[in-house]
């Protein structure tokens, strides 16, 4: 590539302009709208299970297809839905906001992108196999995975390794972009937030990834080739596959929740019309929680049988998470104080990530107290915890983030009406969905099973109910997108009265090519 | 574009970036011996260790402590084997040489080969319960019907912490009729 043919001509037109971008812009669209539709397809496999629990009994579908649809759920929404939007956001934003004309890598950005389809058809497919796709949940614990997994389990395992390379080459672009390509005048403690929860989330995606991989690859060789990684006749051990997987799991779940941090951090000020509160603390909390997050895998394995030590260990680390994590809430809730608030739909959004993240922070410390978990562990207690702090964690953050640039990115105003109504019937399907499934799991219904006892029916037609709600106002979302791509009020540069960074000097909508000369070190500002 | 991005900068990261992947992946791998040695050193998983010599165990017998020990058989959901110890359990007292046999019987009409997996609880007590010899070490070869009577002679050593007072010894049967020959290199403690 000519660096000098490429630049200063528009997209190309059709289909090719997708296919061959290396346009940073195009590529995070892509990533974006290819997540949104994962984010449906995740979304209707959960309303498959949420309709099969409206009532005990056997309703709708088998007890097989049932665990397929819990495990097709957890992977499509974990590596479909929100590693890949935060990658789109990721290759939108970062370039603009720290004044660099694209990604270091555009290339192999488009690769990155490019496999994921085809892993995700890979994957989906396998539910149209002989034996079904997986249905040992998203852990995919050996030896179920592997003694008693369906002949489909292959392809899983050659998905995951797709997602995987596609998820470290996203990485290292995102790492060479925030090392190399910052305009001058852009010294780290004075990049945007989201940039720096990117590149510490980056890091965890280089040191996480190929663990997943080599442990996929285990699998693929205890089922193929004779080896005995997890298999006790053969001296291997199973316990062994889930230290390796939740080696992995953990730090994955920050690799969700970190970016979201981010998105809040640059949300939160605007509104609020003040800067972030203590912005180098914010830095030290996200690079605290990174690396904790490697030394607190054993919490979701209490129950295996640990010595004492072992157990008092993962019980502390992983309560001294809550320290950074609080630093984090403390500071959003003082950048909003004596603040001029206005609540536009990214700032309700934002302010809802807050109190319900913390919320299902605060399950994650009583999932942290080692005796208990003993009662909690695989009850719905811990569905409620995680979807707590990735629903209306994680993915109210996404929505948020959509909401916020979504003027920077079309060049005009969302409905905003319609954007306060998807806002609050998200708010209250979600709560309906996932609240009452704290009782549920304090009271002792298993996760992962299509039928349960009758004491639970009530509080399960709640969840399903507002999983219904919740579901079906997410097509809000999707028509609010699309009315802001095809016009409305013209939004200025700025788009926000208190919105401050980089990102907001370029014109809107951005134009296809951005600071191809860097941006006056004047304009950077720090945080 | 900006004058200090050049291609040798990307390129000096994305070399460090990648043997970060290559380690990290080298490490997944690392981490399967790690485990069985850590699990060795510290008794976690309750993994008992390899044959112990005789000599080793010419220790003085603890008269003062009295230990009962639990002895449990399963057998794995593909082999239909019956499995079962001679006796339920046995009060030893620590440094004391002991012997337990293991009945099994094959009830199939094909030669079939299995592979016991000892397991120990409480954990802290694995380390503490020493083998000098022990079926598990070998891989079982059953003709058609055939009945076996098969031994462990054992000591618990009188380092095993005072709280415990009774130690569960139970062994899994893995049918490894396909993987017999292969897998006889494999180490199996």
């Amino acid at each position: 590539m000519s660096a000098a043919h490429d630049h200063h001509h528009g997209p190309a037109k059709g289909l090719s302009r997708w296919l061959f971008t290396t346009n940073h812009k195009d590529i995070g669209s892509l990533y974006l709208w290819f997540s949104f539709a994962m984010f449906l397809l995740g979304g209707t496999f959960a309303l498959v299970i949420r309709a099969e629990l409206f009532q005990p009994g056997l309703q709708f579908v088998e007890p097989n297809l049932f665990n397929q649809m819990t495990t097709m759920h957890g992977l499509v929404m974990v590596f479909g839905a929100v590693m890949p939007a935060f990658v789109g956001l990721a290759n939108w934003m970062i370039p603009l906001m720290i004044g660099a004309p694209d990604m270091a890598l555009p290339r192999m950005n488009n690769w990155s992108f490019w496999i994921l389809p085809f892993a995700f058809l890979m994957m989906v497919s396998t539910l149209f196999m002989e034996g079904g796709g997986p249905n040992f949940g998203w852990t995919f614990y050996a030896p179920l995975s592997t003694t008693y997994g369906p002949p489909s389990t292959t392809f899983f395992i050659f998905a995951i390794h797709i997602m995987g390379a596609s998820s470290i080459m996203g990485a290292i672009n995102v790492i060479a972009t925030i090392l190399n390509m910052r305009a001058p005048g852009m010294t780290l403690m004075k990049m945007p937030l989201f940039v720096w929860t990117w590149l510490i989330t980056a890091y965890l995606l280089i040191a996480v990834m190929p663990v997943l991989a080599g442990v996929v690859t285990m699998m693929l060789f205890d089922i193929h080739f004779g080896t005995s990684f997890f298999n006790a006749a053969g001296g291997g051990d199973p316990v062994l596959f889930q230290h390796l997987f939740w080696f992995f799991g953990h730090p994955e779940v920050y690799i969700m929740i970190l970016p979201a941090f981010g998105v809040v951090s640059a949300i939160i000020p605007t509104f609020s019309r003040k800067r972030l509160f203590g912005y180098d603390s914010m830095v030290y909390a996200t690079a605290s929680i990174a690396f904790l997050s490697f030394i607190v895998w054993a919490h979701h394995m209490f129950t295996v049988g640990m010595p004492l030590a072992g157990q008092l260990f993962f019980m502390y680390a992983t309560m001294l998470i809550a320290v950074p994590t609080g630093v984090k809430v403390f500071n959003w809730v003082a950048t909003m104080f004596r603040g001029a608030l206005t609540f536009e739909t990214p700032m309700l959004f934002a302010i809802a990530f807050v109190v319900m993240f913390t919320l299902g922070g605060f399950t994650g410390v009583m999932l942290a107290i080692t005796p208990v978990d003993f009662q909690y562990h695989d009850t719905y207690f811990v569905v409620a915890h995680f979807h707590y702090v990735l629903v209306p964690g994680a993915v109210f953050s996404l929505m948020a983030a959509t909401y916020y640039w979504l003027p920077k990115w079309t060049g005009y105003m969302y409905d905003e009406t319609l954007g306060k109504l998807h806002f609050w019937l998200s708010f209250i399907g979600v709560n309906l969905l996932f609240f009452p499934q704290h009782f549920l799991g304090l009271a002792g219904m298993p996760r992962r099973i299509p039928d349960y006892a009758l004491q639970f029916a009530n509080f399960n037609w709640i969840s399903s109910v507002g999983a219904f709600l919740f579901g079906f106002s997410q097509l809000i979302l999707l028509f609010v997108v699309i009315k802001c791509v095809k016009g409305g009020k013209k939004a200025t540069d700025q788009v926000w009265e208190g919105a401050q960074g980089l990102e907001w000097t370029v014109p809107s909508p951005a134009p296809y090519h951005t600071f191809e000369t860097p941006p006056d070190a004047s304009l950077i500002k720090a945080q | 574009m900006k004058s200090d991005v050049t291609p040798v900068n990307n390129k000096k990261v994305v070399r460090k970036l990648l043997l970060a992947v290559g380690g990290m992946f080298v490490f997944g791998f690392a981490l399967v011996p790690l485990y069985d040695v850590i699990c060795d050193i510290t008794g976690l998983n309750g993994k008992t260790g390899g044959r112990v010599e005789i000599a080793e165990a010419g220790l003085l017998v603890d008269e003062s402590r009295e230990i009962t020990v639990q002895f449990i058989a399963h057998h794995n959901a593909e082999m239909g084997w019956d499995f079962q110890p001679s006796v339920a359990q046995l009060v030893v007292r620590p440094g004391e040489v002991n012997v337990v046999s293991y009945r099994v019987t094959n009830p199939k009409n094909d030669v079939m080969v299995g592979q016991a997996i000892p397991s120990v609880a409480p954990n802290a007590a694995a380390a503490h319960l020493n083998k000098i010899e022990c079926f598990c070490f070998e891989e079982q070869t059953l003709e058609a019907g055939e009945t076996a009577d098969m031994p462990i002679r054992f000591f618990i050593d009188p380092e095993l912490p005072a709280n415990i007072t009774k130690v569960t010894l139970s062994y899994t049967l893995y049918d490894i009729t396909d993987k017999s020959g292969k897998a006889q290199a494999v180490a199996i403690r």
